[in-house]
């Protein structure tokens, strides 16, 4: 980490913010700003990008020259192993069905804890699978399809 | 009266068998997830926010409400008995409850936090019911300049009042603005930074980012620090206490009631603030501070009344005016919008089954948690040993199936991943996900008056001083920022919020 960034998190935080604003900038381009009597779809969005940049900045500023916490430790291993699930049931559901595509995105969470054992792991997904085809599907009568057409499902 | 007859709707709405019902599943809920460490009701009403989609409004309004004031009482027994407080607004609870439980006065302590957050919670019900009309009656005359400064002023006053950096909580805010105002533009009907996603022309799924930030964000944020606590809760004996005992519980009691009242009234305020502030009160009123954090039964009556007291009144801004005063109550106006009702003033007339039913059912709800909490305290106790690591699978499970059943719509579920992402990064940089919330309930609202209020004066932003209700409440909120920014005060605050460090 370079030597004139004493506060980590405010100097990346104000960083990000500069960031996101510079992408909504983007975004903003593309649209009719207008005046203050009448204000197009952009005037608002533009004021808030304004305010977000500038906060940043200050924020980013603050890092170099206030003393703060360092970052610490990300929890790379949590993040992956939870998010990743997220996303691999998202782009099952529809073809594995409820069941097959819940108990694996179930079980692959599983793995994310320090404390995995196969057999804990595997009772916890077949409860939770049965749990959310007792409320979901049977008590609140969602339309999702319990096996899909991968497995042979419709 | 007015008075007497809106109760009676209210609880004519509370006492049907399936409102009951809803209560009852909201408070038991909400004590579950209070006892629980890793899980609070922010996660747990964002994780129901789907679910209340099958329901009707006033059904699931009650049962959410339920779950933040049951949570309060949940929260306060684990403070108590094994100095983890089960939620945040209980943190002050553990400091004197868990010196009570290891003198053997667990039962004193929990008995004290039970009827200290009853008779609260009683009071602020009925002061809801007669402070909401008045304050509503009052909004009704407000213009667009006027509410672009009573949001102006809610987001000032929420932020200046969350504990961290001021100015990463105002950014927060701002980006909350943002993101709400992507999707299609309410009066040219121009589709704003869709960044090429058709799924985005509607507007980022409400759900989906609290499910992200609370539900996916939070375990991770768990994860980092596993541990499996061996819980050896104290034995609860001597639930019921002696006259000299219990008399001299009242007092402080019904300062906590108060306080927590006005804080819970205050935009910014809530639960969090109220505990917070009346251990403070507690504290300096006593004659003898010494005893604070040794056991003293004031350290315990007084805040449980005021968290309760807070949890409630905070219902009141939200219901009368539309605007959020903690994440809570941002998750509750995103319900009311989900379920077409347009959060204002305007919902106490056209829906009053809806406002009365949910007041008279805090009530209802108070006696059940009062029940539930007292006798069968032990049954709670168990909740603790649940492990994390058996926990959070299940969190993912009701996150990834509810957000998918939004609109059965894969989308929302990497929506959800996307934004469990931006959250944990957030949390690391010291940047709290709340503020993002409130800003992105009223972004759209907040534009509307904007653009509202400058055709009216003709593009001349000086109507918002040259209205005057409208400028006392942007000096307000100036004065809201301000007052942190003062060195004193600023550390005051800071002290108030590090009592928890300890």
């Amino acid at each position: 980490m370079p030597s004139f960034i004493k506060s980590p998190k405010d100097f990346f935080a104000g960083l990000l913010f500069i960031a996101i604003a510079a992408v909504f900038a983007h975004g903003v381009l593309e649209l009719q700003i207008g005046t203050a009597f009448r204000m197009g779809p952009g005037y608002y969005p533009l004021l808030l990008v304004g305010l977000l940049a500038a906060l940043g900045l200050v924020i980013m500023f603050n890092g170099v020259w206030a003393e703060g916490e360092p970052i610490g430790v990300v929890a790379w291993r949590g993040l992956i192993n939870i998010v990743l699930p997220v996303v691999f049931f998202g782009v099952t559901i529809r073809g594995l069905g409820f069941v097959v595509s819940l108990a694996l995105t179930v079980f692959f969470t599983t793995l994310a804890s320090g404390h995995f054992k196969l057999r804990v792991g595997l009772a916890n997904t077949a409860v939770l699978v049965l749990f959310g085809w007792l409320i979901f599907i049977w008590g609140l009568g969602l339309p999702i399809s319990l096996l899909g057409p991968w497995v042979g499902g419709y | 009266m007015d008075f007497i007859s809106h109760l009676a709707l209210g609880f004519g709405q509370a006492l049907t068998f399936s409102h009951l019902l809803y209560c009852f599943l909201g408070v038991l809920l909400g004590t579950i997830v209070g006892v629980l460490p890793g899980l609070g009701p922010v996660a747990t009403i964002a994780m129901l926010l789907p679910i209340t989609f099958q329901l009707p409004p006033v059904a699931s309004l009650i049962m959410l409400a339920g779950i933040y004031y049951g949570a309060q009482y949940g929260g306060s027994t684990t403070a108590i008995l094994i100095n983890v407080p089960g939620e945040s607004a209980s943190v002050v609870t553990a400091l004197d409850g868990y010196q009570l439980a290891r003198q053997g006065k667990a039962g004193f302590a929990l008995f004290t936090a039970a009827i200290g957050s009853f008779f609260a919670g009683t009071v602020s019900t009925f002061l809801i019911a007669g402070f909401a009309p008045p304050l509503a009656q009052l909004a009704l005359t407000f213009g667009p300049a006027e509410y672009f400064s009573l949001m102006v002023l809610g987001l000032a006053a929420s932020v200046s009042l969350a504990h961290g950096s001021l100015l990463k909580a105002i950014a927060m805010v701002i980006l909350g603005l943002l993101l709400g105002t992507i999707g299609q533009d309410l009066y040219t009907g121009v589709p704003r930074f869709s960044f090429g996603l058709i799924d985005l022309s509607d507007g980022v799924e409400f759900v989906a980012l609290v499910m992200g930030l609370f539900g996916i964000g939070e375990i991770v944020r768990n994860l980092e620090h596993e541990m499996t606590v061996s819980v050896l809760a104290n034995k609860v004996s001597g639930l019921i206490p002696s006259r000299a005992e219990f008399l001299s519980t009242i007092k402080p009691i019904l300062r906590g009631t108060a306080l927590g009242s006005i804080l819970g009234i205050l935009p910014g305020g809530g639960a969090l603030l109220a505990s917070f502030a009346a251990y403070s009160l507690e504290k300096r009123w006593a004659k003898d501070p010494s005893r604070f954090g040794k056991g003293a039964i004031e350290g315990v009556a007084g805040p449980e009344a005021a968290n309760n007291a807070g949890a409630q009144t905070s219902f009141i801004p939200m219901l009368t005016l539309g605007i959020p005063s903690n994440p809570v109550m941002a998750l509750m106006i995103g319900a009311m919008i989900i379920q077409g009702i347009v959060p204002g003033p305007n919902v106490m007339n056209d829906k009053p089954e809806l406002f009365w039913g949910l007041i008279a059912s805090m009530w209802v709800g108070n006696v059940m948690l009062l029940v539930l909490n007292l006798p069968m305290i032990g049954i709670w106790v168990k909740f603790l040993s649940v492990p994390y690591h058996l926990l959070f699978p299940g969190i993912m499970a009701v996150c990834c199936i509810g957000v998918y059943s939004v609109s059965n719509n894969p989308f929302d579920a990497y929506t959800m991943a996307f934004f469990g992402v931006v959250g944990y990064l957030f949390v690391k940089l010291d940047c709290e996900p709340a503020p993002m919330i409130l800003g992105f309930v009223i972004g759209r609202m907040m534009e509307e008056y904007l653009r509202r209020a400058m055709l009216l004066s003709r593009g001349d932003p000086l109507v918002f001083l040259q209205r005057p209700i409208s400028a006392v409440l942007l000096i307000a909120a100036v004065g809201a920022l301000v007052i942190v920014l003062i060195p004193s005060v600023g550390k005051k605050r800071e002290e108030a919020f590090r009592e928890e460090v300890k």
